[in-house]
């Protein structure tokens, strides 16, 4: 018994130092719940536009880069506090987060955000409508008059929310529902869709030099149209492009 | 993992299903059944030795020894283990960086606590940022265990201490009359008579135990309860085995596994009791 509990205070107190030297690692932190931006795929591997568009940018920039994923809503202070380095996961520029961590170039256009419910005669006015916490979009929600805003911890349960009658509609980026919305018969687009947020980039800790190498990726994926390409690939024909 | 399993979209229902049910994601659903058993395995006995420790502390001559153990032992009493395990993992994740931090960076001249973050020098950080993700699980994983065996050390703490209180006296008296040293009255009289009276206590813990450990999916480690929301989620054609919200179905599994386990440890634990109670001065060992 006294062998397991120096085990385990050894393995707690030198699993760090042990490994402090070698292995310069970038790790990508995403949420892995919010296709197709990213998802866990059937293999158990992070996958979606995040995960094809890092593995270039890495590869561009000279990069080792490993996947991590986190819960959506301590995303931001796991990144401040260094449990990865990057941000990946289709999260919003917006001037709140940009007072506490840094943004790439974006590498998703702006887009509009988009209401999904059964009902295609809701009005905003006296409506339950169901958002994830911690978006712009539920933070859009907050400051609307007449709605009540209901907040899930993952994408997916947003939208069972909608599917079980909890909520009237769900509020949430554009290229995530379209893709829902296609394949069920019950759930369609309604209401008017709400410019939001200054596009999707990847966020690094204030002032970290890895910055500079992410962007310069990104321009040069934009200027040869591999960028472009991964956008119709895993948004679509209609999607925004660069 | 079987040959037919190439295009999962034509599959009869049959099939689909045994292709589904091993797929990768699954496999490692089925892993995480392994963290479970893992983190019992080692949490258990460390549990026990800390409550084992802390009940002789409690029963020690020396005040501060009795002051340590008690004060340990009565945590449990009025906090709520979920703010335990919240208060104790990152007790824990942040002394040690901050043991590190003081050792490695000396000159560092920032404050540590800036807002909501706690910022420490990268090397101090741990595990290192750079470090392999299988380190970084670890880690996390590691302490978890630690905090299981810190809180269930203190219920174990207290019934442990009831149970050396059970012993009946006159037999430490009759020892003492013998001659026996107070250490060899400790392990030869006491220790090995209070098991039987620990026992139902100890049952009660290590079920509590069981029922505690979906809290792994609070700290952030994926357990089974991770693996089954995660996959039991609705998925749509992007994903090869597309299904609606199965959630249900995942938890209804979890429950029943649970159910199961803790069943098989009932009947495990009520031989164990008979077992140690032949003999025993108490009500089970008298019928026997």
């Amino acid at each position: 018994m006294k062998k397991i509990i120096l085990t385990t205070t050894a393995l707690a107190f030198t699993a760090g130092m042990a490994f402090a030297d070698g292995h310069s690692v970038v790790r990508m932190g995403t949420e892995g719940a919010y296709p197709p931006y990213n998802f866990i795929n059937d293999d158990g591997e992070v996958d979606g536009l995040e995960r094809a568009l890092g593995d270039e940018l890495c590869a561009r920039a000279e990069l080792t880069c490993e996947w991590v994923t986190n819960e959506w809503d301590s995303i931001i202070p796991n990144l401040t506090s260094g449990n990865y380095d990057t941000i990946i996961a289709g999260m919003s520029i917006t001037d709140e987060r940009d007072e506490v961590i840094d943004f790439t170039q974006p590498y998703i256009p702006p887009a509009a955000s988009l209401f999904m419910g059964m009902d295609e005669g809701l009005e905003m006015d006296g409506a339950t409508i169901a958002a994830q916490t911690g978006t712009i979009q539920a933070g859009y929600l907050a400051e609307q008059e007449g709605v009540t805003l209901i907040e899930f911890a993952t994408p997916d349960e947003t939208v069972a929310a909608v599917r079980n009658g909890e909520a009237d509609a769900v509020f949430a980026d554009n290229d995530f529902l379209t893709q829902i919305a296609d394949e069920d018969a019950d759930l369609s687009i309604i209401l008017e869709p709400v410019p939001l947020g200054g596009g999707v980039g990847m966020g690094l800790r204030e002032g970290d030099e890895l910055i500079a190498a992410f962007d310069a990726a990104i321009t040069s994926m934009k200027e040869d149209g591999t960028l472009n390409a991964l956008l119709i690939e895993w948004f679509g024909e209609d999607t925004q492009t660069w | 993992m079987f040959s037919f399993c190439e295009d999962p979209s034509t599959l009869e229902t049959f099939r689909w299903f045994a292709c589904y049910l091993t797929n990768g994601v699954h496999m490692l659903f089925y892993q995480s059944f392994l963290v479970v058993f893992a983190l019992l395995a080692v949490a258990a006995p460390l549990a026990l030795t800390f409550g084992f420790l802390a009940a002789t502390a409690s029963r020690s001559r020396i005040a501060p020894a009795r002051w340590v153990g008690k004060g340990y032992t009565s945590m449990v009493r009025g906090i709520p283990d979920i703010v335990f395990f919240l208060f104790f993992v990152l007790v824990l994740d942040q002394g040690i960086e901050y043991i590190r931090h003081l050792i490695t960076c000396p000159d560092w001249d920032e404050p540590i606590r800036q807002g909501a973050n706690f910022l420490v020098c990268d090397q101090a950080r741990t595990p290192q940022g750079n470090a392999p993700q299988w380190i970084h699980e670890t880690y996390n994983f590691a302490l978890a265990v630690f905090t299981y065996a810190i809180v269930f050390g203190a219920f174990c703490g207290n019934v442990l201490y009831g149970a050396m209180n059970a012993v009946p006296r006159p037999q430490m008296e009759t020892a003492a009359a013998y001659g026996m040293s107070g250490r060899q009255i400790f392990w030869r009289v006491l220790v090995p008579q209070m098991w039987i009276y620990a026992l139902p206590g100890l049952s009660n813990i290590w079920m509590i135990l069981i029922k505690a450990t979906p809290l792994l999916f609070l700290l952030g480690i994926e357990d089974i309860v991770y693996w089954a929301r995660e996959i039991g989620g609705s998925r749509n054609s992007r994903f090869a085995y597309p299904h609606p919200d199965w959630r249900f179905w995942y938890f209804l599994g979890l429950l029943i596994f649970y159910l199961g386990f803790t069943k098989v440890s009932e009947i495990v634990l009520s031989r164990l009791t008979r077992r140690l109670s032949r003999g025993q001065a108490s009500a089970a060992g008298a019928a026997a």
